[in-house]
């Protein structure tokens, strides 16, 4: 069993990684052949760069949209986001310092993932417009992270697997050393649902992860008066 | 079907996030193009036997060639932010008037044939294969989106439903379903110079028509100069400045504010129109082929500084595009950006102290401004991000003494659409407009009922078409929509006399 893991996890890191890759190259060599930064937009590529921090970090846009919305997907987000950084320890030996002082933070951070899930999910059923526009996938993706979310939070705080194994596990993959996984129902259905996650992002709307840093109402300089913007496909017609 | 009868909104005190009514405006259609309105722009003249294969390499071949339309075909959530922040969603109720909705009726077809879950997965994800009804929603709904950028200020990831409708509408062209409109539009600049096909002697005696109607008023011989070699300034404005109302007090107040900064400027004939409907259809090559004629009338009178009057998308095309369709200036003065706006012409003569004001002579208004949708999201003015809020609000500030904003949340970025942007100023949208406008009426009726205003102010030649048009449905009076340098025109003090020798003399032939 534990080599059907070891096998899923690899195909589910290399579709990851491949596919992400795929879209990222397909997004940078599509040319964007006008100004359209959404005005008023920085003038300098600095102030560029801040914006998209800010729309990263913060989800600017959002905040100015529906607080609701922006409270529920920022709890979901930045509870991942320290969560991921958490479960580093678990690929890692000896474990980084930043990482050591993240764990309490971690562990907690999982309610917040929950609780901004579980918000989403309400809102997407109980308001109309958001309820019209949805489809399975979209309800799917937000039971699917449910479950990690609360599935993981069961192992740190009510039934606890043996993560000792599970990181010989997960290390052993750097070194091909091998490794058997605890056989804890939930701990493999925690796995099952990540590495499914991992193979469906690069074909799903998860796009948004690359998506937003290749946009250009948020990506460009506004300065069209300053500097040309001519890209390939349209410098034909200058020649004709 | 166009002209048939609806009933206007009741205006609110607030936006107010209607629930959902499926349908109400899928009978919308409006007129489609003849055949020679489309060979005249390089498209098929009727709809092509193989339409479903021809509009899905379309696709494709936009995919390819426009980052935005890739990213945000993929980067959609479905987070319902942008879901009531159209104005048409907001006046019609119609959930394929929520931006999101409108994109969707693209993307099922994206994730169809160019997604791996679309192809095997079509259900899971909400994709659909391409069909007639299809076709029919895209026509219909596309064309109720004015490309205004409301929906792209607070999406999360930017996706800008302007572009999704561009892309359609060229996909649309392209299988030989275009919009009689726009399309008939493009071609008479083609082929005349204009929006509204004036032919250059007709211009001519419109402007010498200014002249005498200035000079019989203030005693000062303004002049409106047309295709006059060797001048400084080229000025380009949307062609309605010529004669409709209020437009024309807008250009009659173009001219005396170069009359008084000392200013040699001249119109073209040749670049007798500001607005480009090409951008409207996302042709790059149409939308090219109008910058062109304004480069070549700048370089056929040799003048040193392109200066644009009020239009929307208009300023959008001159401030984020002309440089890259139609540049390098190099041949201009690069003492000055190009091109300038009037507002930014303006301000730097009142900032130099070269224009005097009587603002009294605009008390018998209280104004209010309306951010064009395209100037605020899609452009700028000056030097600083925002400069195209705080720009023309300084002139009008300057020229007259009652000013009050509407709320905050209609303004500057947020600001509404007129209804009638993007292609839709167009009698057989007269249903889309008038609902369409509701969000911006709520707002003006408002600080009229709040702060006394009187007037709302605007830049753009189809906010003042459109605004003349729908405010009687809503009640209100069509005069109430003013043009920034009509303002400017009533109370500018002309210093700069006609000594009586040089009188013209009109006499009373006409």
């Amino acid at each position: 069993m534990s080599s059907v893991y070891a096998l899923l996890f690899i195909v589910a890191t290399i579709v990851l990684v491949i596919g992400l890759a795929r879209k990222i190259v397909q997004y940078a060599k599509t040319p964007a052949p006008l100004k359209i930064p959404t005005t008023p937009a920085p003038v300098t590529q600095t102030g560029v760069v801040f914006r998209l921090f800010r729309e990263v970090v913060l989800f600017e846009s959002l905040f100015k949209s529906t607080k609701w919305t922006w409270i529920f997907s920022w709890m979901f987000h930045m509870g991942l986001f320290l969560v991921l950084l958490r479960h580093v320890r678990y690929f890692i030996d000896p474990v980084w310092l930043p990482i050591q002082l993240i764990q309490p933070f971690g562990k907690y951070a999982a309610f917040a993932m929950v609780a901004g899930l579980a918000g989403l999910l309400v809102r997407r059923i109980f308001v109309d417009r958001v309820r019209y526009i949805s489809a399975p996938s979209d309800y799917l993706w937000l039971l699917i992270l449910l479950m990690i979310g609360m599935s993981g939070a069961m192992m740190t705080f009510v039934i606890h697997t043996d993560v000792v194994a599970v990181k010989q596990f997960f290390t052993g993959f750097w070194t091909l050393s091998g490794g058997e996984l605890p056989m804890d129902p939930i701990l493999l259905i925690h796995l099952t649902l990540v590495a499914v996650l991992m193979i469906l992002l690069p074909f799903s709307k998860l796009l948004h992860i690359p998506g937003v840093f290749f946009s250009p109402t948020r990506n460009q300089v506004d300065n069209p008066r300053e500097r040309r913007h001519l890209v390939e496909w349209a410098r034909k017609f200058e020649e004709s | 079907m166009a002209g048939a009868e609806f009933k206007t909104p009741e205006l609110s005190e607030h936006i107010e996030v209607p629930e959902l009514v499926e349908g109400t405006m899928e009978h919308i259609t409006c007129f489609v193009a003849k055949p020679e309105h489309q060979t005249d722009l390089g498209f098929p003249g009727e709809k092509v036997e193989n339409w479903k294969e021809v509009a899905i390499d379309k696709m494709g071949d936009l995919l390819s060639r426009y980052r935005s339309f890739q990213v945000f075909m993929d980067a959609c959530v479905k987070c319902g932010s942008c879901t009531d922040k159209c104005h048409y969603f907001l006046g019609t109720q119609d959930p394929k008037n929520m931006p999101v909705g409108r994109q969707d009726l693209l993307r099922k077809v994206y994730r169809r044939y160019f997604t791996f879950a679309g192809k095997y997965f079509p259900k899971l994800v909400g994709a659909a294969d391409l069909s007639e009804e299809i076709i029919d929603d895209w026509y219909s709904y596309f064309h109720q989106c004015s490309q205004c950028r409301r929906c792209s200020v607070f999406c999360p990831y930017g996706i800008d439903t302007a572009e999704i409708s561009m892309a359609a509408r060229e996909i649309l062209d392209s299988i030989g379903v275009g919009q009689k409109y726009c399309n008939e539009i493009i071609g008479k600049v083609h082929k005349i110079g204009n929006n509204l096909g004036l032919p250059g002697p007709a211009i001519l005696n419109t402007l010498e028509g200014l002249e005498e109607d200035v000079y019989d008023e203030d005693e000062v011989a303004v002049k409106y100069p047309l295709d006059v070699k060797g001048a400084d300034i080229l000025l380009v404005t949307p062609s309605a400045d010529f004669f409709a109302e209020p437009h024309v007090d807008g250009l009659i107040g173009y001219g005396k504010v170069f009359h008084e900064a000392g200013v040699s400027w001249t119109l073209s004939t040749t670049a007798s129109e500001a607005g480009n409907f090409g951008m409207f259809i996302g042709s790059y090559e149409n939308m090219r082929r109008v910058s062109l004629r304004i480069r070549e009338a700048a370089l056929e009178l040799g003048v040193k500084r392109i200066v644009f009057g009020e239009c929307g998308h208009a300023w959008r095309i001159a401030y984020s595009f002309l440089n890259t369709l139609a540049g390098p200036f190099d041949f201009l003065d690069p003492d000055y950006p190009v091109p300038q706006h009037i507002c930014e012409f303006t301000l730097n003569e009142i900032e130099k102290g070269t224009l005097e004001f009587d603002k009294s002579e605009n008390d018998d208004m209280s104004i209010t401004f309306h951010d064009s949708c395209n100037v605020a999201r899609a452009s700028r003015m000056g030097d600083t991000p925002g400069g195209q809020f705080e720009i023309p609000r300084k002139v009008i500030k300057a020229v007259v003494n009652n000013y009050h904003d509407m709320e905050w949340d209609t303004i500057h970025e947020r600001t509404f659409c007129c209804g009638g942007g993007g292609g839709l100023l167009t009698d057989d949208l007269m249903e889309v407009r008038v609902k369409g406008a509701k969000p911006r009426m709520s707002a003006f009726k408002n600080v009229m009922e709040e702060k006394g205003v009187t007037h709302l102010a605007a830049i753009c030649a189809i906010c003042k078409s459109q605004f003349t048009k729908v405010l009687p449905y809503y009640g209100m009076d069509m005069f109430q929509i003013v043009s920034v340098h009509q303002l400017v025109s009533n109370a500018i003090v002309l210093n700069r006399k006609t000594p009586p020798e040089e009188a013209p003399d009109y006499g009373d032939d006409d």
